[in-house]
């Protein structure tokens, strides 16, 4: 198996607050890592430094086996092979469904529009967006607008897909149709790292479970075992109190 | 967003903007000029207390000692009949001089309010050098900088410089008006969430481009109304380029006025801004408030 994601030593600080503080953390391809872990704990933080959303103060990141954190990088090369899908969505209002998504293959690409449409209908009507596909992004639901930022992020054909909360912003009954569709994603082998709050999704579809505290990766392993025998403490007392709120 | 308690805050209005003007009175049918009640009797009410207070009004104004010398002195009705197809004749000066100049601020606004947003050390000059123009000829009167490149330009002789008033006219303008334009549009720019940015970089579109699709196309549609707004201030202003010599629609009022004793041309000129600028600022009212209708129904555009 190649490694699709390497994440060694890093760290990261806003002012005096460092927010991840020596951060390990590797995926092999079709993959799928689910990080938990308190509000805080560097989840976001993490994602947005390994798509080079935020400069990072130390340690490296590797796709692919290529050091993207070096420098004279061509970042904008690094990020259209990763996608990142937000917590607020972050669709363009201003453009229809379909030009969301073929926006980025089109002007990063280099794909023809024509080429660009096509993909983009087959992966709308693949998670049943695509009589969406002439809406602009305000007249759909949060989770049809998630579902269209996932795609967003898929037309790009990325190496790594990156999730960070993109449940936390729906109502509870929307929640389900994302997390079906990332699933399916897991089913057809994405590799994805996703930050996630919902357990219950994280127990099904991680192929390994890593729990940030205080800005590292305090604990990591496949779900079964850390949901049902959490070796550190920190991670159990989360755990207790994730099931207290009703959410595992 | 309609669902999911969008966490996007959307930005305080930046300074000098006033994309989300006061919130309209909600629920109100009909007219508010009638008074937001509804049904036919509040109609009748209104009509008729408008014909009461402007029939008393108009008895009180031409029963009044002065009326008469007023109505010579502003509503003569051969002087306006003579002077008002001259003055609508120069009118053409002035729509000659504000639509160039309304065309090139639109781009030249831009540049300089793309050039403040710019980030990075390497880029401090251009900052520097926008900032400076932007507060620069905020700073000044209009009629200066006329008055200042009018007289002043073609006194220099220097091969090449145009002599034409006119020109220096359109110049003038375009200087003071850019700068309040470019703040209009600067405005824009900030109102357009860091996150749209994030969204645009994160999918590997370089900086050129997320300005072009992304943060660009939201500002500038935030900012019409003021845009607008400042347009119409610029077409009023074109009145003041007769300072100069050019002989535009002010000056042939101020010539007629003069020949026959009589301020009938000014009102005649009057008439003229009003039905051209009048319906701009109702649809900008409208555009206003269709941008108001439209963020409060479907979170931010």
């Amino acid at each position: 198996m190649t490694e699709a994601l390497r994440v060694e030593g890093l760290r990261k600080t806003f002012g005096d607050l460092e927010v991840l503080s020596g951060v390990d953390l590797a995926l092999d391809e079709h993959e799928v890592v689910c990080l938990i872990g308190a509000s805080g704990s560097g989840k976001s933080t993490l994602l947005r430094c390994i798509n080079l959303l935020e400069p990072i103060d130390a340690g490296s990141v590797r796709i692919r086996g290529e050091e993207v954190t070096a420098t004279g990088v061509d970042v904008d090369r690094v990020r259209s092979r990763v996608g990142i899908v937000f917590q607020a969505f972050n669709l363009f209002p201003h453009m229809t469904v379909l030009r969301n998504v073929t926006l980025a293959p089109t002007e990063v690409r280099r794909l023809s529009k024509a080429a660009a449409d096509e993909q983009a209908h087959g992966l709308l009507s693949r998670f049943g967006l695509d009589d969406k596909a002439g809406e602009y992004p305000d007249r759909l639901s949060g989770g049809q607008q998630q579902r269209v930022a996932i795609v967003r992020a898929l037309a790009m054909d990325p190496d790594v897909l990156l999730l960070d909360e993109v449940t936390s912003a729906l109502d509870p009954v929307l929640v389900a149709e994302v997390l079906d569709l990332l699933r399916e994603l897991a089913g057809t082998g994405m590799t994805m790292v996703i930050a996630t709050h919902e357990m219950g999704f994280a127990r099904d579809v991680a192929s390994r479970v890593c729990f940030l505290d205080g800005g590292r990766i305090l604990e990591e392993g496949p779900p079964e075992r850390m949901f049902s025998e959490p070796r550190e403490e920190a991670t159990r007392r989360f755990l207790d109190r994730v099931i207290a709120a009703g959410r595992m | 967003m309609t669902t999911g308690g969008s966490p996007q805050p959307r930005d305080s209005a930046p300074e000098g903007l006033d994309v989300r003007a006061p919130l309209p009175p909600t629920g109100s049918r009909g007219s508010r000029i009638l008074g937001g009640g509804s049904g036919a009797r509040s109609v009748w009410v209104a009509v008729a207390s408008t014909l009461v207070f402007f029939g008393v009004a108009a008895i009180l104004i031409v029963t009044s000692p002065g009326w008469l010398r007023v109505k010579a002195t502003f509503f003569d009705a051969a002087v306006f009949k003579k002077s008002f197809p001259l003055i609508l004749e120069k009118f053409r000066i002035n729509v000659f001089i504000f639509m160039v100049a309304e065309v090139i601020v639109l781009a030249w606004a831009m540049l300089l309010a793309v050039l403040r947003s710019l980030p990075g050390p390497v880029f401090a000059p251009l900052r520097l050098l926008a900032t400076a123009y932007t507060a620069l000829f905020r700073a000044l009167p209009t009629i200066l900088v006329i008055s200042l490149l009018g007289f002043g330009m073609p006194a220099l002789g220097l091969q090449g410089l145009p002599k034409s008033e006119i020109f220096w006219a359109i110049v003038a303008l375009v200087l003071v008006y850019s700068a309040y334009v470019a703040e209009v549009y600067r405005a824009g720019i900030e109102s357009v969430h860091p996150s749209q940015t994030a969204a645009a970089r994160s999918l590997g579109l370089d900086r050129r481009k997320t300005l072009r699709f992304v943060v660009l196309p939201q500002a500038v549609r935030r900012v019409i109304p003021p845009l607008l707004n400042d347009f119409i201030g610029l077409q009023k202003d074109s009145a003041l380029v007769g300072v100069i010599g050019v002989v535009d629609s002010l000056s042939t009022a101020d010539i007629r006025s003069a020949a026959a004793f009589d301020y009938t041309p000014y009102l005649a000129l009057a008439l003229i801004y009003v039905v051209i600028t009048i319906p701009m600022t109702v649809w900008v009212d409208w555009l206003i408030k269709r941008e108001r209708g439209r963020t409060q129904a479907g979170g931010r555009l």
